[in-house]
């Protein structure tokens, strides 16, 4: 880093440096160095020195996980509505906040969902967006999720979930509360189709997604740092007056207590989704089962037929 | 009845009163004091009900957390001829929140799941406050699959502040323990009937609260959040909670007007904590109205509809009516 400062410096001076300086140069969230910010963005935001990832617009995941061009998203027209017809005395309306939120972030809401190629192999991408209402589980977010599973049922294809979420949205009330179950349960659907499903978790992952969607993946990934947790660091001390010891509830202690499978570097993960969906569809089940409906004993189902269709056959490979 | 909720006070003066009266007649039956006697009755029972009738949703959180209020194990005990508790998640620890078992409702062998709150000071503290650790998920988690084992109609009954949120909890898998709740029951071979007994809040309640049917009792609430958690949220100051309960549309009414429950259970006039057994009566003959409706269905139906029901619930529009 010290030679590309040098290097770099000479280029902008006097008032360019001041104008020019925030485009070119960033501040690790953690360890305070300057990057390059082009350098800095080529490796995923991850910070060359302590290794701190920051977190990813929606654009950034997808680079980074599919295959360039593969995208296709599904049913980005998804808005969000106020069921509850939220607008409490002194406090801004959940229309308005909705407004807000989509004017400072640029997004409508906070997932999106469709389906790409990671390695050449075709999978269901789901991404949760902390920039759009912190990443909170509301009903268009509980939907796109939903879709996401049963699309990877449709398609026979494996589903990935890259999960980031304060948690449920207060502002649907039970509307939020139960997307929680309908996830689940779309998930228990893809899992009757014996299809994988990896789960990603990123900074952070905390309340209704937690306990739902985000921790039953056959596979659980975890972004090296990322704040993974049931109630959040604030309420823990609040309720119970623990003080929380340094790396609680970081995707390292999940790991050590058992609660994901692998902690992956940015870089690596598209590698490792990869090899982790090949080798789970290179058993006998994928060729095997019926798809559709949620089968609540998937096991020995004997549709060989299917063995044979296209879909099948593209699935693997 | 020695606890009266701030709302019920002018009540709790006339039935002082009425007391007195009642003594009086008791000694000296004069025309005079019976007259007033029925009276005294008749306004006491008129007031009650307008007073329950048009329950504030910050009143109604009081009543659904009143200390008096049955718990799972009245009903346990109340409603069913027979209950053993089973204890323990095979794994870790027994979590006194959470309680269950097999056990006989009419003549019907089903398993009961509720969390438990508990009521004097020791034992609430025994049972943190009815706020379940992973293991008390993971014993409801065993226990459904044994349901699902020996094709046994589920029931739970919630009531509960919330998942535990301690580092113990988070190091043990809180979020996780919940989440194989939510897909364990999503898929169960067997009838589900979920019922609100009191305060049913966040995933900690859902945990034990997905099914084919879901009711509340009439004065019980049911919430994304504690209203106080709610508020620290929205309003960043848990003093809201009374402006958070009017907000999360959390009582029975406004949840079925909005179809994300299916039944309402009556409570006698007064709330369950007025009258316990009058209560656990009108619930236990719901509970064996629904559950006879539920076994007439074949499993395959029962669990697509179950699906469907949840994958129906949810509210957005999309932009421009293309179609998706
Ligand atoms: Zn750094």
């Amino acid at each position: 880093m010290r030679n590309l400062f040098r290097r770099a410096l000479p280029l902008v001076t006097g008032d360019a440096a001041q104008e020019a300086a925030p485009d070119l140069w960033v501040r690790c969230g953690r360890c305070r160095e300057l990057l390059y910010t082009r350098e800095w963005e080529a490796a995923h935001r991850v910070c060359a020195k302590c290794g701190f990832h920051a977190r990813l617009s929606v654009a950034d995941r997808l680079a980074h996980l599919l295959d360039a061009g593969s995208w296709h998203e599904r049913d980005a027209n998804l808005r969000p509505s106020d069921p509850l017809g939220f607008a409490p005395p002194g406090r801004p309306s959940y229309v308005d906040k909705l407004a807000a939120e989509a004017r400072e972030s640029g997004q409508t809401e906070a997932a999106v969902y469709g389906h790409g190629t990671i390695d050449g192999i075709p999978v269901v991408l789901a991404i949760l967006d902390m920039a759009y209402f912190a990443g909170t589980l509301g009903a268009v977010v509980g939907e796109k999720v939903a879709r996401a599973f049963e699309l990877g049922i449709a398609e026979r294809c494996a589903v990935v979930v890259v999960s980031a979420s304060g948690g449920a949205r207060q502002q649907e009330g039970v509307v939020a509360l139960v997307q929680m179950a309908k996830a689940a349960a779309a998930v228990q659907a893809l899992a009757g189709a014996r299809l994988p499903y990896v789960s990603i978790l990123t900074d952070p992952t905390l309340g209704g997604v937690t306990a739902s969607f985000a921790t039953l993946g056959d596979c659980i990934l975890a972004e090296p740092g990322a704040v993974i947790g049931f109630a959040g660091p604030r309420i823990i001390e609040q309720t119970t007056g623990e003080k929380l010891p340094p790396g609680a509830q970081t995707a390292e202690f999940q790991l050590a207590h058992g609660m994901v499978d692998l902690v992956v570097a940015r870089r690596d993960q598209k590698a490792a989704v990869a090899r982790v969906i090949r080798l789970l569809l290179d058993g006998t089940a994928a060729t095997v089962v019926a798809p559709g409906a949620p089968e609540p004993a998937a096991t020995g189902t004997n549709g060989t037929s299917f063995a044979t269709s296209p879909t099948v056959a593209q699935v693997t490979r | 009845m020695t606890l009266l909720l701030d709302f019920e006070k002018p009540v709790g003066d006339l039935r002082a009163r009425l007391e007195t009266v009642e003594r009086d007649y008791a000694t000296d039956p004069t025309d005079e004091l019976g007259r007033l006697r029925a009276d005294l009755t008749l306004d006491l029972a008129n007031r009650t009900r307008a007073i329950y009738q048009s329950l504030t949703p910050w009143q109604t959180v009081q009543v659904a957390r009143h200390p008096l209020r049955p718990q799972t194990l009245d009903y346990a005990i109340g409603m069913c001829t027979e209950f053993v508790e089973f204890h323990g998640d095979r794994a870790f620890g027994d979590d006194r929140a959470i309680v269950g078992g097999p056990a006989r409702i009419n003549g019907r062998a089903v398993v009961l799941v509720g969390q438990q709150r508990g009521r004097e000071t020791r034992e609430r503290l025994d049972r943190n406050f009815g706020s379940p650790h992973p293991e008390g998920y993971r014993k409801a988690h065993r226990l459904f699959q044994m349901a699902a084992k020996f094709g046994l109609p589920v029931v739970t009954m919630m009531d509960t502040p919330g998942a535990s949120p301690g580092l113990g909890d988070e190091e043990r898998g809180q979020g996780w323990a919940l989440a194989a709740n939510l897909a364990a029951l999503a898929t169960l071979p067997v009838p589900i009937v979920c019922v609100v007994i009191g305060e049913g809040n966040s995933g900690g309640a859902l945990a034990i609260g997905v099914g084919d049917r879901f009711l509340m009792l009439e004065h019980a609430i049911f919430s994304v959040a504690s209203p106080e958690a709610a508020a620290s949220i929205v309003w960043k100051d848990a003093k809201h909670a009374p402006h958070a309960a009017d907000a999360l549309k959390l009582t029975a009414p406004d949840l079925l007007r909005l179809h994300l429950i299916d039944r309402i259970v009556p409570e006698p006039v007064g709330g369950a904590h007025g009258d316990p057994s009058g209560t656990i009566t009108s619930l236990r003959a719901v509970l064996d109205e629904e559950l006879a409706r539920l076994a007439a269905m074949p499993v395959a139906e029962l669990v697509a509809s179950r699906y469907a029901k949840y994958r129906r619930i949810g509210s957005w529009f999309e932009q421009g009516g293309a179609p998706s």
